[in-house]
């Protein structure tokens, strides 16, 4: 009650801080609408719907002779699918103990042995690396090799050497049936 | 009412918006210059010559060239064969880019050998910092838009670059994307964005002439402006100056428009795009090359990576790196903490500047060679002695160094020569 008893108190100290208050929370209102309606400016260049919808892709394996492999478009990328023959089965399982840039098993990179699907980005800087095609060089572990900055991928497509910081990315996929993959 | 000027209606607006004084008062014989500014005071000018050009060359071009990944590349290839003039229009806007850069590391060396950086034009150097930024970001969108396999790749890798910032990083190329990976939606905001940019960069250019204006040009003896017998009128010893200076810049433009137009471009341009294939060499323009070779240098073996290499990756590294290596410039002017702005009276500074420029070259050099066996080690050396100048040799010699004996004026050795 003390501000009522005494009338310079509430010119002087009340009303300054209350018009504070007025400044600060125009500020701090303003400050917050601004943000909500920057939000659709900065949003809009995400992926948009039609983008999003476009972000699977079927593949039938039958055609694939073991040792061959296919590249097929998936989210305008690369993904590279490989028949594996029992030779590179075995060397990519054995290597699961040496010392690897990116540690990871070889069993948790495929769903079935033969059958290895990766996203075929070089995880440098995005290169797409070489070794789809018989007459290609396959690097050093006979997987694949990128030739822009020179890392080698092996028979599972993990990062054995170059500057390269992880293995070549698996996508999301799942068997619909033996012979197709959904990938996505 | 203003009786300034003899026509009447010239007054009658200049009472209203005194345009007429204004612009006499920036470049006109209202505005005085030290009377001692040699040829490397040309290329200001000639920078605003040639984003005018830019700016022109590239409103028309955009009449014709469609932004959409299936016509683009053949808009592109229309502009130059059906289009009237097209090809010349392209030519220009093509090595325009060229020149824009060539000029301005010239007019960034200039400030850096006469010390026009220092106090009181601190300001003026750093919004320049931020014009060359606006600059790059400006040209790297402008090469992506004919949709060859350079243009393409070299979005891809350069994008790619902040993947390499932890947590957010994926997060931030789909963003720049627009998608999951380089495609038409990234190349639609590139051309948006490549419209808008060079008006931002008039923007910065007007602060820029602003803060000129108020403690005027540095000249090459360095010393301030003591009194109107230093000074003469910019218009019209240098206007006709600055046109001369035009002329000729325009035979070196013109002789690579009409005889080398390919000379500074990559033939893997002229190839379409394709997502499914990378040239074996990716290299940016010749304006980025030192910087690319900065980037490249950020390997698990380089020791200036070492005492990072327990928090960031190496990719990271050099990202940082790279953008550091322009970024720094905005300190120079506290790096530097030398009295004396000019090289000419700097010795031991002038050496190192020289030093600098070769260790600029070099680093250009190695950018646009394949990174293997010597090119490694010569990139990785360069890279540290580029950082060392910035971060021990400027600090450490400006601060120690014995300095001639500066003119009292910029008259006195105009009127008597010394020695």
């Amino acid at each position: 009650m003390d501000e009522i008893s005494n009338p310079d108190n509430l010119i002087d100290e009340d009303e300054k801080s209350r018009r504070d208050f007025l400044y600060v929370s125009t500020a701090v209102v303003g400050t917050v609408g601004g943000a909500f309606a920057a939000w659709p400016l900065i949003d809009q260049m995400n992926p948009a719907a039609d983008t999003l919808a476009l972000s699977t892709t079927e593949v039938n394996l039958e055609p694939i002779e073991e040792g061959q492999s296919i590249t097929v478009v998936w989210r305008g990328k690369p993904v590279f699918v490989r028949h594996r023959g029992p030779k590179e089965i075995r060397n990519a399982k054995q290597d699961d103990n040496v010392e690897l840039i990116d540690p990871e098993t070889d069993a948790s990179r495929v769903q079935k042995d033969k059958w290895l699907v990766l996203v075929g980005v070089c995880t440098h800087l995005g290169c797409i690396p070489l070794g789809q095609k018989p007459s290609e060089a396959k690097g050093e572990y006979g997987g694949w090799f990128c030739p822009c900055h020179g890392s080698h991928y092996d028979t599972s497509g993990r990062i054995r050497k170059g500057p390269a910081p992880t293995n070549l990315e698996i996508p999301d996929y799942a068997f619909i049936n033996d012979t197709t993959i959904k990938i996505g | 009412m203003s009786t300034k000027f003899k026509n009447p209606i010239v007054n009658w607006i200049e009472y209203r918006l005194p345009i007429f004084s204004f612009l006499n008062d920036s470049l006109g014989s209202g505005y005085p210059t030290p009377k001692n500014l040699n040829y490397w005071w040309n290329f200001g000018s000639l920078l605003g010559f040639v984003l005018v050009v830019m700016i022109v060359t590239g409103i028309t071009l955009a009449m014709h060239y469609t932004p959409h990944v299936d016509h683009a590349f053949n808009s592109v290839e229309r502009i130059m064969r059906d289009v009237n003039y097209g090809w010349l229009i392209r030519y220009v806007h093509m090595n325009g880019a060229s020149m824009f850069f060539l000029v301005v590391y010239i007019h960034i060396f200039r400030g850096l050998y006469y010390g026009s950086y220092k106090a009181p034009r601190e300001l003026l150097w750093m919004i320049g910092v931020f014009i060359l930024l606006a600059m790059m970001a400006t040209a790297f969108m402008g090469y992506v838009l004919p949709w060859g396999q350079m243009s393409f790749w070299g979005a891809t890798v350069i994008t790619n670059l902040f993947s390499a910032i932890p947590l957010v990083g994926d997060s931030i190329v789909t963003l720049l994307w627009g998608g999951f990976s380089v495609d038409n939606a990234t190349l639609n905001r590139f051309f948006s964005l490549h419209y808008l940019m060079p008006f931002i960069i008039v923007g910065l250019v007007i602060i820029h002439l602003w803060a000129l204006h108020e403690h005027k040009s540095n000249n090459p003896l360095g010393v301030d402006i003591k009194s109107e017998q230093d000074m003469i009128p910019f218009h019209p010893y240098f206007t006709i100056k600055d046109l001369f200076g035009i002329s000729m810049f325009l035979i070196f433009f013109m002789y690579f428009v009409f005889f080398a137009p390919n000379f500074f471009g990559e033939p893997d341009n002229y190839i379409p795009a394709d997502p499914l294939s990378t040239p074996a060499h990716i290299v940016p323009e010749w304006y980025f090359l030192p910087y690319y070779a900065i980037l490249r240098a950020f390997t698990k073996d380089f020791f200036l990576y070492w005492p990072v290499a327990w928090l960031i990756t190496a990719k990271l590294a050099g990202v940082i790196a790279m953008f550091s290596s322009i970024l720094l410039l905005l300190f120079l002017p506290w790096l530097d903490g030398s009295p004396v702005r000019s090289n000419r009276f700097r010795p031991i500074s002038m050496m190192f500047f020289w030093i600098f420029v070769v260790d600029c070259l070099v680093l250009g050099y190695i950018g646009g060679k394949p990174a293997e066996g010597a090119f490694i080690v010569i990139g990785q050396v360069a890279t540290a002695y580029y950082f060392a100048h910035f971060l021990v040799i400027i600090p450490i010699i400006s601060r120690t160094e014995k300095v001639m004996q500066l003119p009292s004026s910029i008259s006195k050795p105009v009127l008597q020569p010394a020695e």
